[in-house]
Order: C-alpha cells, then structure tokens, then sequence
C-alpha cells in the first residue's frame, strides 16, 4: 500500500495522484498493481462505451423516462437484478483471481500482494452479500410479488425506487473505489480494531463503511415496503394461508430485513463515529469493547442467511410443484417451517464466534439453538420430495436447479452440523473448511434459486422463454464448477488451511488448490454461458414468444396475466376463492373461465414516475463519497440536496395518472382476443416452439 | 360515523372520506413498521450503553456528570409536547378552527425546541467538565444514544415546520392529514424512547 500525499487538500481532500491505480501501476509496474489499474480502466472504458452506445442510438430519453425514473414495481425489479448481474460478474471475477494466486502461490509470493489479495477477499465478500445477492432477491421480490397476492403496485411505490437508488449508489462506490483509492482489506464483516483509523488509516474501510450503510439503509425500506404489501395489498379473498409460498418466504424476508438490517447500520455508523470523530466503541483503548461490534455485526449477519435463503425457498416451492404437475405438499408445514426459521434466525447469532470468549454455557446454549434450525428445513426438504411423488416431473432448467440444491443444501447442512458444535468448531473456526460450508449453502441455497426464478419468470417478464439449451449448459456448470471449487476446500479446511490466505506453505495442498482452481473456471464459464444464453434468447425472441402469460402451466396468479403484465398487472382485480385459484379455475368444470371479459372496467390510478428518487439515491452516494475523501463542502451540499429533494416531494401533489377504463378494456380485450387463437400445448411440449404461453385447458 | 371506529393504525381521521382513510391504512402502517425498525435501534444503542457504563476508564462517571433535575424538566417538557401533539391532532380530527391547530403546534414545536436548548445545555456543561465523547467508552456510548435521541428530536423539529407550511398551502387534505398523524406517532415514539432514555441513563447515573 502507497501512502498518496494529498494534492488538493482544500477541495479533493485526501485524494492525491497515486490513488489513481494507473498512476500507481505507471510507478511500480508489478503484476498486482497492473492487474488493479486493468480493473480500474475496464470501469472507465465500460462507463464510456454505455454513454456512447446510449447516445449513438439516441436512448437516453427513452431509458430515464421509461426505467430510470420508473416507480412500477416490475421495472424496479428488473433493475435491481441487472445491478445484481453486474456486480455477479466482477465478484466472480475476483473469486477467479483469489483461486489462481492461492493455485500459484505455494511456497512463492504469487502476482498478488497481499494487500491486493486482502482487498479482493473484502470486496468480493461485500458484493456478493450486499450487491449480488440482496438486490437479486430484492428484485425478485419486487417482481413477482404484487403479482402474485393481486396487487396493483408496492405499497409505497416512491420509497421503493429510494431503495433501488440508494442501492444503485453503494453498488456505485463499490465500482468507485476500483478506480479511485483502495477498498478494505477488512474482510466482508469489517471487524474492529483492524478497521479503526491506527491500523487502515486509508479509505477503503470509509469504503466498505459508507457504501454497506447504503446498501442497509435502502434493504430496511425495502423490507418495510414488502412486509407492509403483504399486509395490506392482497386481493379480496386473498387470506394469508391462500398465499402462493414464494408470497410467504417473502413476507418472512421482509421481517427479517425490518428487524435485521438496523443492527448492521448501527455497527457500521458506531465504526464510523470511532474512525471520523475518535470515538471508543471497538478501540485497543479507553474503554472500547470489539465484542460489542461482533454481537452487533452477528444479530444482523445470522438473520441475514435466512434473509437470502428464504426467497429461494419460495422459489423452489413454486418451481417443484409446478414442474412436478402437483399441489405443493403439506402447504401448511412449509409455511410454519417458514417462519420457525425466521425466528429461529435470531437466536444463533453467537455461533459466528464461539471462539471469543464466552463461556461454555453460553457456547453450548446457541450451539443447540443453531442445531435446531436443521428440523424446520429438513421439513422443508420432505416437502419437496413428496411433491415430486408420484408427479409428472419435468426436467426443465428451474426444476434441474431445484434439484441440485436439494442434494448439495443438504450436504451443506451436515458440514453445517459440524460446525455448530462448539468443541468441533474451535478445530475448524477461520480455517476454508467456514468457507467450503457457507459457499455451500448459499451458492445452492441462494444463487441457484435466483436462477431457478430468473428462468423460471423470465417469460413472464419479457415475454419470451430463454434458450433451454444454453440453460442446460450453464447448470451443469455452475454445480460442476460448484463441487470442484468448494469442496476440496473441507479437506484443506480440515487439514488447517487458514482462510484468507495469500501464500501458501504446505506443498501438500498442492492438488486440492488446482481442483479448486479448476473449478472457478468451471464457475466462470457457468456465468459466461448465462450472457450467451440471454444473447441467444434475445435473438430467437420471436420464436419463443409466450405472450398469454402462462408457460408452464402455473399456479399463482402471476399466470393469469398477459406477459409482460400490463403496468397496472390486473385489468380488474381478481377474486380469490382457493389456494390455486387460477389453476383450479383452467382445469377444473364448473370453475368460472380464466380467462373471460370482466362485467365492467374502472379507471385506474397509477403513479407517475419520479425523478426525485434517482436523485436521493445518487446524491447520497455522492454524499459518501465526499465522506470517504474528507471533502466535507461536497457532503453538505449533498445532504442539503437530499432534505430538499424529500421536502418538495411532500408539496408534490400530482403524483398519479388515471388510465382510462376505455384504454384497460382495449388493452384486455386484445389480450383475451390473442389469447383465444393461441393454441394450448399439453405442458411435456413446454420447452417446444409451439408453446406460445397457454398450457393445455383439459376441458 | 356514530360509533368509535378505528380504520386504520393510527388516530382516528375523523368523517373524512372513505378514500383518505383508505390511503390512511397503508401509510400508517407502514409507518408503524418504520418506527419498530426504529426502535430496534435505539434498542441496540441501550445495549450498548449498559455494557459500557462501566467504561469510564479513570474518567468522568455517570454520578459525576448526570444532574437529575435538568433531566426531570426535560421530561416535562417531552411529555407536556406529547399531550399538545395530541391535541393538535383532536383539532385536525374535528376540523377546529386553523388558528387552534396552529396554536397546538406551535406549543408542540415552542417545547420540542427549549428541550433541545436544555439538552445543549446538559452537553456543554458535560464537555466544560471534560466529559466529552473521545474521552471513554462510556461517553461515547452515552453520546451516541442521547445524541441521535436529540438528533430524532430536531428531524421531528424540523418536519413540524414543513407541515405548517403544507397546512397553509394545501388545507388540510388528505396528504397533510396522514403526514400528520405520522408526525405524531414519530413524536409519541421519541417521548416513550426519552422514558428509557430517562430510567436507564439519568436515574441509574444518580440512584443506581
């Protein structure tokens, strides 16, 4: 690390020339520091190139007043799994370098310093918590969810593109701090004393802090946004235990988020206060106590596994029981176990630091409160297997993904067992056999149910299916590449390898680095087939139109609408008399049609779009960044330009538009029109070209 | 509306249309799930502060600076500001007279801004005996915790100001209403939150 001599203080603060990586990599031409300026340039140069491209084809209008400025909640989604896309590749990238450096250096220094490798490990970490994974299920949620309870909208529509931008913001500096300065070489959790000004006096744990409050703050609202949506939006007759199980696992996420993400902004401000004002919470001195910031750091980390579990939970209840052409089994058991977990969730928290100091009461009370956990998801697990009993399963990309995860999740859930017994854990604690664990469980238990989802309501969105066989190759990657990579790291684990390693010192780990190493590979091509296929997909659109909505012979109410959903999703909202009702209503006689002309159409009220929000969202990243440089005058101005932009909005009044009932009906009629002359296909012809969105009504 | 009849999680609005108590219901709510993330934080705050009361480190101690009577009075004024609040609220609910309402508020405003003056107070005096926040665990925790009390105080100051302005632009409609009875239950909250603040920090510094 270079100590940059500041050039400007008075108006660039601390910044100083070699905070540029090109500057850096132009001084000391080291493998590490090109590597760094590479990065650095590839930010620039791709910022560059999506200007350019927006200007050339003249979309600039087009994207700020149709998605940027957007308060439709299925846009919002859409755009938060596109920042959760983004921030996959670089993390991914960065897991790519670590495995190489670990595969090169053993007993030789490799091309990584270890202050790169400590940077990489910190933001790798932080991204793929709180930039991949939160916004992905977050946008999920945001997607599917109104549509599946018969919403029009989320709640507070407003506050949820806030939370969209305050993520974009801290996704914003994540990238920033590529090109200017350094991130923290703290790791994901930014333990103090290490993060306090003595020992990382630079900015890049002003980084990690500024841009994880961020990304909490705007995770609080969403989950205030989504628990009060669920509450209060659902569709007449929709009653709580009527709700499709992704609407459940989602209500249980959004509590855990109201109750979860304040602890984590109150350890990352504290760290703060110590770090910009000299306070004493988690200091060597004066009184600080670091336990404090561990109890604090964990009460929000612990729920937060669940926070990313739970949504893909709900995925694959959906995707398993439709695909396995059934009734999901023991409805009623899943959503207990759903919220068992949720609250099972709060009482763990400890586990992440057996090794602290506590006494052995203590560590033996959460170890079994830990253990316990197992009982609810191993509920959760016969579920699907007896929803597949006896079903017509389809072997389709989401159902292939559920299936991997049921095997490896459960995998992950007995090394998970290990580790929750505090003699064991004191053996295996910081070594890769935590990591080897916790990429167990969250690559099938988080990633592979966002993938699960994304290809499962892709058609829903865009109105076409993706490329199945791209689909396919892209999954036999990512578990291939999944196995490879993580699990020859529960031997090294075992065997002691600290995590967190830059060099290595055992020439008999040798094997086990390569086969990981291999595997990251194997992982980057599994990403690398998801861009193909979705270039593939686009270009084959119109060969895969499923423009009546309804693919895969689904259940939810999402189904029951055109895709992509008009913008106010239902032309009348529906009436909900079962826990299947548009299912039962396609195949069972008797049932009213699903799809025949309403009685009558009303004028509906939606919001207008609102530039207010990407300007709170922007300046408060603009706010932290002049927090990170200690250019004060910049922060001011900035948070002076958030309390004005959130007191005008309140004089706001005009804020809605009435879409006319002439222009609903015109726009349903058509759709029931084109609907009419689409032919059903029996659902084994789903991943066929005749499939054009309407499953085959057994009459 | 004959009959009491609560339509939403808030105080009633009163006969003002079955719209704007249908908004009402989402706004306030969602509000209330706000408030509990709210208090999840302050909680986090009185965590912290008992395990570092402790944390004095030679320095000032919680009998050495805590004077009970400046806390007594600012008690007094928070919940004295908690009853003209709600006041000003039974006048939106039956459309009184504007002055009424503006005289509420006005009172709620007048004692939000001498409790913060006393606070200011209380924190000058701590720092002219040396107690100031970089000094201990103790006092930071101490700070942090009374400190973004203040700092919610002066946010609730600040919004009272704005709603003024919005009443005399708009009226009462329905936006005005509900962001009113927000700002109430935000002010409410920030009184039960100066109890504890009271009990726990004050009355501990100078009993326990």
């Amino acid at each position: 690390m270079t100590v940059s001599v500041p050039l400007w203080p008075a108006v660039l603060g601390r910044f100083g020339w070699q905070d540029l990586p090109f500057v850096r990599a132009w001084e000391n031409p080291t493998i590490s520091e090109i590597i760094g300026a590479f990065a650095g340039a590839l930010v620039v140069v791709g910022a560059v190139v999506v200007a350019a491209l927006l200007t050339r084809y003249g979309k600039w209008r087009y994207l700020w007043t149709e998605w940027l400025t957007s308060l439709d909640h299925k846009k919002i989604g859409i755009m938060y799994i596109v920042v959760a896309f983004v921030m996959l590749s670089r993390a991914l990238v960065e897991a790519v370098l670590m495995r190489m450096q670990q595969a090169v250096a053993i007993e030789n220094p490799g091309f990584l310093t270890p202050d790169h490798f400590g940077q990489l490990f910190s933001t790798h970490g932080s991204i793929m918590i709180f930039f991949m994974a939160m916004p992905f299920l977050t946008g999920m949620i945001n997607y599917v969810l109104p549509l599946q309870i018969g919403a029009r909208d989320m709640a507070f529509p407003w506050a949820n593109s806030i939370a969209l931008w305050l993520t974009i913001g801290a996704a914003g500096l994540m990238m920033a701090s590529l090109v200017v300065g350094e991130f923290s070489t703290g790791g994901w959790s930014g333990y103090p004393p290490y993060t306090e000004r003595t020992f990382s006096p630079g900015v890049g744990v002003d980084y990690w802090i500024w841009a994880v409050t961020l990304g909490s703050i705007g995770s609080t609202m969403a989950g205030i946004n989504i628990a009060c949506t669920v509450y209060k939006l659902r569709a007449p007759g929709m009653r709580f235990m009527r709700m499709q199980m992704f609407a459940w696992t989602s209500l249980c996420t959004s509590i855990l988020m109201i109750f979860a993400m304040p602890p984590l902004t109150v350890a990352t401000l504290l760290l703060a206060l110590d770090r910009y004002l000299g306070f004493h919470f988690f200091t060597n001195d004066l009184g600080g106590n670091m336990m404090n910031y561990a109890n604090m750091f964990w009460l929000f980390g612990h729920p937060e596994v669940y926070i990313l579990i739970l949504p893909a939970f709900g995925v694959y209840s959906e995707v398993v029981s439709t695909f396995s052409t059934k009734d999901l089994y023991g409805y009623t058991s899943l959503v207990i176990a759903t919220m068992a977990i949720a609250v099972l969730s709060f009482t763990v928290w400890v586990h992440h630091f057996f090794t602290m100091g506590q006494s052995a009461n203590v560590n033996a009370a959460f170890g079994i409160a830990t253990m316990t956990i197992g009982v609810p998801t191993g509920v959760k697990i016969y579920d699907w297997i007896w929803t597949m009993f006896r079903g017509e399963v389809r072997f389709t990309v989401p159902m292939l993904y559920a299936l991997a995860f049921m095997m490896t999740f459960v995998l992950g859930g007995f090394t998970g067992i290990i580790l929750a017994m505090p003699p064991l854990d004191y053996l295996v604690h910081n070594t890769l056999f935590l990591v080897a664990h916790f990429h167990n469980m969250l690559i099938p238990g988080l990633l592979y149910g966002m993938l699960a989802g994304y290809h499962y309501w892709f058609p829903k969105a865009f109105g076409f299916r993706l490329d199945e066989r791209w689909g396919r190759i892209a999954f036999t990657c990512w578990v291939v590449g999944f196995y490879l990579a993580f699990f020859p790291l529960y031997v090294l684990g075992a065997s002691g390898m600290a995590r967190r390693t830059q060099a290595i010192f055992e020439p008999s780990f040798r094997p086990w680095l390569y086969v990981a190493g291999v595997g990251a590979f194997v992982l980057l091509a599994a990403l690398t087939s998801l861009g193909i296929q979705l270039w593939v997909s686009i270009r084959d659109r119109a060969r895969t139109q499923v423009e009546a909505g309804d693919p895969w012979d689904g259940r939810g109410l999402e189904w029951s609408v055109s895709a992509p959903p008009p913008e106010y999703n239902f032309a009348v909202l529906p009436l909900i008399d079962g826990r299947n009702p548009f299912y039962d209503h396609k195949h069972d006689e008797g049932q009213p049609d699903p799809y025949a002309s309403p009685l009558a159409y009303e004028d509906i009220v939606v919001p207008r779009g609102s530039a207010t929000s990407v300007v709170i969202g922007l300046t408060a990243a603009v706010a932290a960044f002049g927090l990170i440089w200690e250019i004060w005058g910049l922060t001011i101005v900035a948070l002076q330009v958030i309390v004005a932009a959130v007191v005008l909005r309140s004089f706001g009044r005009d804020q809605h538009r009435t879409i006319p009932a002439a222009e609903v009906a015109r726009e349903h009629e058509a759709w029931l029109a084109r609907v009419r002359t689409t032919p059903a296909i029996p659902r084994q012809l789903e991943t066929a070209v005749v499939n054009r969105g309407l499953a085959e009504i057994v009459a | 509306m004959s009959e009491p009849e609560l339509a939403h999680a808030g105080l009633n609005l009163g006969d003002t249309g079955a719209l704007t108590q249908d908004q009402a219901e989402n706004a306030i709510f969602g509000f209330w799930i706000f408030l509990m993330s709210d208090a999840v934080i302050f909680a986090l705050l009185f965590a912290t502060y008992g395990t570092m009361i402790a944390s004095t480190v030679g320095g000032p101690t919680p009998a050495s600076e805590f004077k009970l009577l400046p806390a007594f009075v600012e008690t007094l004024l928070l919940l004295t500001s908690s009853a003209t609040f709600g006041r000003a609220t039974i006048a939106m609910k039956y459309d009184e007279p504007r002055r009424v309402l503006f005289g509420w508020l006005g009172a709620t405003l007048g004692l939000g801004l001498v409790f913060l003056a006393l606070e200011a107070n209380d924190f000058a005096t701590m720092f002219a005996h040396g107690a100031y926040p970089m000094r201990s665990g103790f006092l930071s925790s101490f700070f942090a915790l009374v400190g973004l009390h203040g700092l919610h105080v002066a946010v609730a100051c600040f919004w009272l100001v704005v709603m003024v302005v919005q009443v005399c632009a708009y009226g009462l409609d329905a936006r005005v209403r509900i962001n009113l009875l927000r700002l109430g239950l935000f002010w409410h909250l920030l009184d039960i939150v100066w109890i504890a603040i009271f009990s726990v920090v004050y009355l501990q510094g100078n009993i326990g």
